[in-house]
């Protein structure tokens, strides 16, 4: 007496890599709503233009070296803003230096993003003065602010996953269906 | 050589032009008039056994609220150096009000021109002789001079340049796809209401 096995096409297990964004094995594709599908590749490819002023550029810079290494998080800084996706404001913008800032925001394409990285780009900072612009936002759009003076690298980590975590969430912004 | 030497020398050689030598805390300064800057620098700078041969800085002083004595309004101070010999002295330009400025020391140490450009900038004194006397930090039209001791710490009036700006921001804001927090000034005068309640 033998028991009969039941007979089928055994389906390909799928792997689940992000949120409802699953890979085939054996195959090189995913598999999901569009939606999700492009979310999650332009959350994991975040490429900043650095627009470093001041000290916290050199916090920047340690977000960027080997010990923090944000390309791990697919983060590549760019020196050109036609090839970015977001702007790391890093530092004191003056007032002269304001419409600078603006034309290379115009510059970039998009989607972009903007980060206001530091107490002086989210508000001022002690720089309540003649020179200074008070806060970036009076000038250009920000997605996240990063207070901090100058912000720990692990800070502006933090501030660029809450970047992902607004990338992957968006839903209707870019067109009706999207 | 000690400074204090130097300036004795200095006070031997120009007796019209150096109106007092101090003394603050081993540093020598020399007050003279602005007539004959120039030829002090220049003497300072050929004379073989003092060799002044590094200008290492240029700055303006407001004496506003420290008035009197031989002090004027405005203060030019150069602070002199020489690498062969080692010794330094720092020279004190007096400057009036109703007339600020001074021939330049582009001709002796040409590194003094952007020394200068600020000192005007900041201070608005200006420089006879100037090759090239325009602002270097703030832009070109700006009012006032920030670091005259009347000058508020927030301006009179924004920048044209930058009000020119706030008003194609928000012409700009119709194109734009971002949802980011942009604060048009009708908006930061509400922020500032709402952090206060």
């Amino acid at each position: 007496m033998g028991e009969v096995k039941e007979s089928g096409v055994q389906e390909p297990a799928l792997i689940e890599i992000a949120d409802g964004v699953k890979k085939i094995p054996g195959i090189n594709a995913v598999l999901g709503p569009l939606n999700m599908l492009v979310n999650w590749g332009r959350a994991g490819s975040i490429w900043p233009m650095t627009f470093g002023l001041a000290c916290c550029a050199i916090e920047m810079m340690d977000a960027g070296a080997s010990t923090n290494d944000l390309d791990r998080f697919g983060i590549i800084f760019r020196a050109s803003p036609r090839q970015a996706d977001c702007m790391i404001v890093a530092g004191t913008l003056t007032k002269k230096m304001s419409p600078v800032l603006r034309r290379v925001y115009d510059q970039m394409p998009e989607p972009r993003y903007v980060l206001a990285m530091g107490s002086c780009a989210c508000s001022g900072g002690v720089f309540n003065s003649y020179s200074v612009t008070q806060g970036v936002d009076t000038i250009v759009p920000v997605d996240v602010y990063v207070p901090g003076c100058p912000p720990r690298p692990a800070a502006l980590m933090q501030g660029l996953i809450k970047l992902q975590e607004k990338i992957l969430q968006e839903q209707y912004r870019w067109s009706l269906w999207r | 050589m000690e400074s204090m030497e130097i300036a004795e020398k200095l006070q031997d050689h120009f007796p019209g032009e150096v109106l007092e030598i101090c003394d603050f805390h081993g540093q020598v300064g020399v007050i003279v008039k602005r007539d004959r800057i120039v030829d002090i620098l220049r003497w300072l700078r050929d004379t073989p056994e003092i060799k002044m041969d590094h200008f290492m800085d240029l700055c303006g002083v407001d004496n506003k609220k420290r008035l009197g004595g031989n002090l004027l309004r405005f203060e030019v101070v150069y602070n002199l150096y020489s690498i062969p010999l080692r010794h330094s002295i720092r020279i004190r330009a007096q400057v009036p009000e109703n007339d600020a400025c001074i021939d330049t020391a582009t001709g002796l140490w040409c590194g003094a021109n952007w020394h200068e450009r600020e000192c005007y900038d900041l201070m608005g004194i200006s420089f006879n002789g100037h090759p090239d006397m325009r602002r270097i930090l703030l832009p070109d039209d700006w009012v006032g001079h920030p670091l005259r001791k009347e000058y508020p710490l927030k301006g009179r009036e924004e920048w044209s340049g930058l009000v020119e700006l706030k008003h194609k921001v928000v012409e700009l804001q119709e194109f734009g796809l971002s949802d980011g927090t942009l604060r048009t000034e009708a908006e930061q005068s509400q922020t500032e209401g709402n952090e206060k309640s």
